[in-house]
């Protein structure tokens, strides 16, 4: 005997799209597999070191003995005399950072002052070599050394793979998800019965939901367990967020795919919204690199509404309240984008 | 060309549709159409390829907007009854894709959500002989197996008319026959049919009437036999010449015994005849008069598809 679930379209059509989905192996490879791959790699790569260590060379001479012991007493140096011909060689490959030599008129420093580490040589250079000048500099009153959970590369990192991963589903389920049933006329002969336009949308919506519980929640346990990042706000509004983020993103995946009649226009749109945010947003490095003048368009832009109250969230422990700001953004592009599609949305 | 049936009175139509117009730029795709279904009938559009089959059943189902004319179904419109009209009927398009990752059973299930009433999904699947294939995702179906359960999906709702759009086309002669039998079964409970086709045997098997479609209109409407008749006579002779041969004139081959007409389409000649007996002993006179030899002789039945020839001077299948 038929039971209520097999005589309601919404649930009938919610389970299609799930079956669909996991039926398809490549979907569940990007979905889920990918932004944990992408989170290892990543957090591999980056993960933090003992303080990096720089190379200074001296330039052999009479001096250079005195020099050398010198500077490897510092704390992080590492010294290395050079024959005279081989320092340029030496500064330009980075073997060292900077070069010293003595000279009849006093100290001489050869570096790139555009290289970072250069710069931080030769204040670690002028700090060793101080007391052969005879003017010891006075020691720090105090250090602190800081290497706190939710400072690290990969606690940046998971809060904008969550946020990534939403924009990514949001277009492949839904945009191209509708494209597709259009370019095989599945739309239209769904039309040809009596099923409801509105439950049928919602019936996406409603897929969504579902799958971002998996997505989000993989991702979280995943780098917790792995790489111990932990959330240092609510989870529940983390998961508020995340829900806003995808409803947004499906409205973005349901624009895009309003009028496009083929696969391949609609993935064109898709690169087109995407490569953007995914290059602007500051998913994998912080969005403050990009310059002053772009920072309002940027901070304009969806993911980055997402992924700011996410980090907000988890690495700073904001409230919901506290994001209020980027909250509002993403809202707005939410509905803009529901209302538009569905405007201009092509059933046949 | 014969005039529109009109449906007497006291006889619901199923589909009534008066100077139905489609055009697409140029091109005029349904050039005023009048036809009328009659509840329980089989209504055949048999044409070629680009004759504006699908274009009138599309307009016909409420999925194509019109430029001009009138369609009622079952006395309703498109215009103001919608879901109701969508309860009632049942519809095959022409090329649907069917989520591919679905069970044939999932896909009933899904399609049957969508109905009030209709009929359950075990019976469905026994009516369209899938019910070892159930649990068979959709792109693992044949053709023959694909078309069936599309049919399946038309039917799901216990629709009072079903539209099929060549619903054999690319089929092998045994998926057709199980699909020819599944519209027989649905008619044999009262159910109204509405098919296209470009398949002669197809029309002359299931429908009670057809209409000869051709550049967008209807240019022969009846029953096959009535069809067949109107051609005045009832067997072709087919034949065609050594190469080089020249073809007597041919007031000559039309004055033969019982010849009513002639066609001819590259090298192949067509006389249709009302007596074989009669015309061919009268044919190879004539011939042997000339002093022409033959390639090829055939003789067979009328069918609508020389009805078609008749009306055209082109065969069916050259679309
Ligand atoms: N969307 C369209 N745009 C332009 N021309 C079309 C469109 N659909 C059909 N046609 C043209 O209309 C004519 C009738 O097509 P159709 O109804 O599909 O014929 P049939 O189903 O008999 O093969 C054809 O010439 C076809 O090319
Ligand atoms: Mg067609």
């Amino acid at each position: 005997m038929a039971s209520r679930l097999d005589r309601s379209p919404l649930a009938q059509l919610t389970l299609a799209r799930f079956r669909e989905f996991l039926r398809e192996k490549e979907a569940v490879f990007w979905t889920f597999v990918f932004p944990v791959l992408l989170a290892v790699g990543l957090g591999v790569a980056f993960r933090n070191r003992g303080p990096d260590v720089v190379a200074i060379g001296v330039a052999a001479g009479a001096d250079a003995g005195r020099l050398a012991a010198a500077l490897g007493h510092a704390e992080g140096v590492r010294a290395l005399v050079l024959p005279s011909d081989a320092v340029d060689d030496a500064l330009r490959k980075g073997r060292v950072a900077l070069v010293v030599a003595s000279r009849p008129d006093g100290l001489h420093y050869r570096f790139d002052p555009t290289r970072p580490e250069s710069r931080l040589a030769r204040l670690a250079a002028d700090e060793a070599l101080a007391p052969l000048a005879g003017r010891p500099l006075p020691p720090p009153a105090r250090i602190e050394r800081v290497t706190a959970p939710g400072a690290r590369y990969i606690d940046f990192l998971i809060p904008g793979l969550i946020a990534f991963n939403l924009l990514g589903t949001g277009l492949w389920g839904v945009g191209f998800a509708l494209v597709r049933m259009r370019t095989g006329k599945l739309l239209k002969r769904f039309l040809a019965t009596p099923m409801r336009k509105s439950e049928f949308l919602f019936s996406f919506i409603l897929a969504r939901l579902s799958f971002l519980v998996l997505e989000v929640g993989s991702l979280l346990l995943f780098a917790r367990y792995a790489f111990d990042v932990r959330v240092h706000g609510s989870i529940a509004a983390v998961f508020a967020v995340a829900i806003l983020g995808a409803m947004v993103f499906s409205g973005i995946g349901l624009l895009v795919a309003s009028r496009a009649r083929t696969q391949e226009a609609v993935m064109g749109l898709m690169n087109v919204v995407s490569l953007p945010m995914w290059i602007l947003s500051g998913v994998f490095f912080s969005a403050e690199h990009f310059p002053a003048i772009m920072q309002p368009l940027i901070r304009a832009l969806p993911l980055t509404a997402v992924v700011d109250a996410l980090r907000a969230i988890m690495n700073d422990g904001a409230t919901l309240a506290a994001v209020a700001g980027p909250v509002t953004i993403a809202l707005a592009w939410g509905v803009a984008s529901f209302a538009a599609a569905l405007a201009i949305f092509r059933w046949r | 060309m014969l005039e529109t049936t009109i449906a007497p009175p006291g006889v619901e139509s199923a589909v009534r549709c008066r100077g139905l117009v489609k055009r697409y730029g140029e091109l005029v795709a349904v050039d005023g159409i009048d036809l009328d279904v009659r509840v329980g009938e089989c209504f055949g559009l048999l044409g070629p390829n680009g004759a504006g089959k699908t274009t009138t059943v599309e307009i016909l189902e409420g999925l194509l907007e019109r430029d001009g004319g009138d369609v009622r179904l079952f006395g309703l419109s498109w215009d103001h009854d919608e879901r109701a009209l969508r309860e009632r009927i049942g519809i095959q398009l022409q090329e649907t894709q069917l989520p591919e990752k679905l069970t044939v059973e999932e896909t009933i299930r899904l399609f049957r959500s969508f109905f009030r009433r209709g009929r359950e999904v075990d019976e469905i699947l026994e009516a369209v002989q899938l019910t070892e294939k159930r649990k068979t995702w959709v792109s693992r179906l044949s053709g023959g197996q694909k078309q069936r359960l599309s049919v399946a999906c038309a039917l799901v709702g216990a629709p009072d008319l079903l539209f099929l759009d060549e619903p054999t086309t690319g089929l092998d002669p045994q998926s057709r026959r199980a699909l020819w039998e599944l519209v027989e079964a649905y008619r044999a409970g009262g159910g109204t049919v509405v098919l296209t086709t470009h398949y002669m045997e197809e029309a002359e098997r299931l429908c009670d009437r057809v209409g000869i479609m051709d550049r967008g209109r209807i240019i022969a409407l009846g029953s096959p036999q009535e069809l067949i008749a109107s051609l005045d006579a009832e067997h072709i002779i087919e034949f065609s010449l050594p190469e080089g041969a020249s073809l007597p004139p041919r007031e000559e081959l039309l004055a033969l015994a019982g010849v009513t007409a002639l066609h001819q389409r590259d090298g192949t000649v067509q006389l249709v005849v009302r007596e074989p007996h009669a015309a061919l002993p009268a044919l190879l006179d004539a011939l042997g008069r000339h002093g022409t030899g033959l390639a090829d002789l055939r003789t067979h039945h009328a069918t609508l598809e020389d009805v078609f020839v008749a009306h055209t001077g082109r065969q069916l299948r050259d679309g």
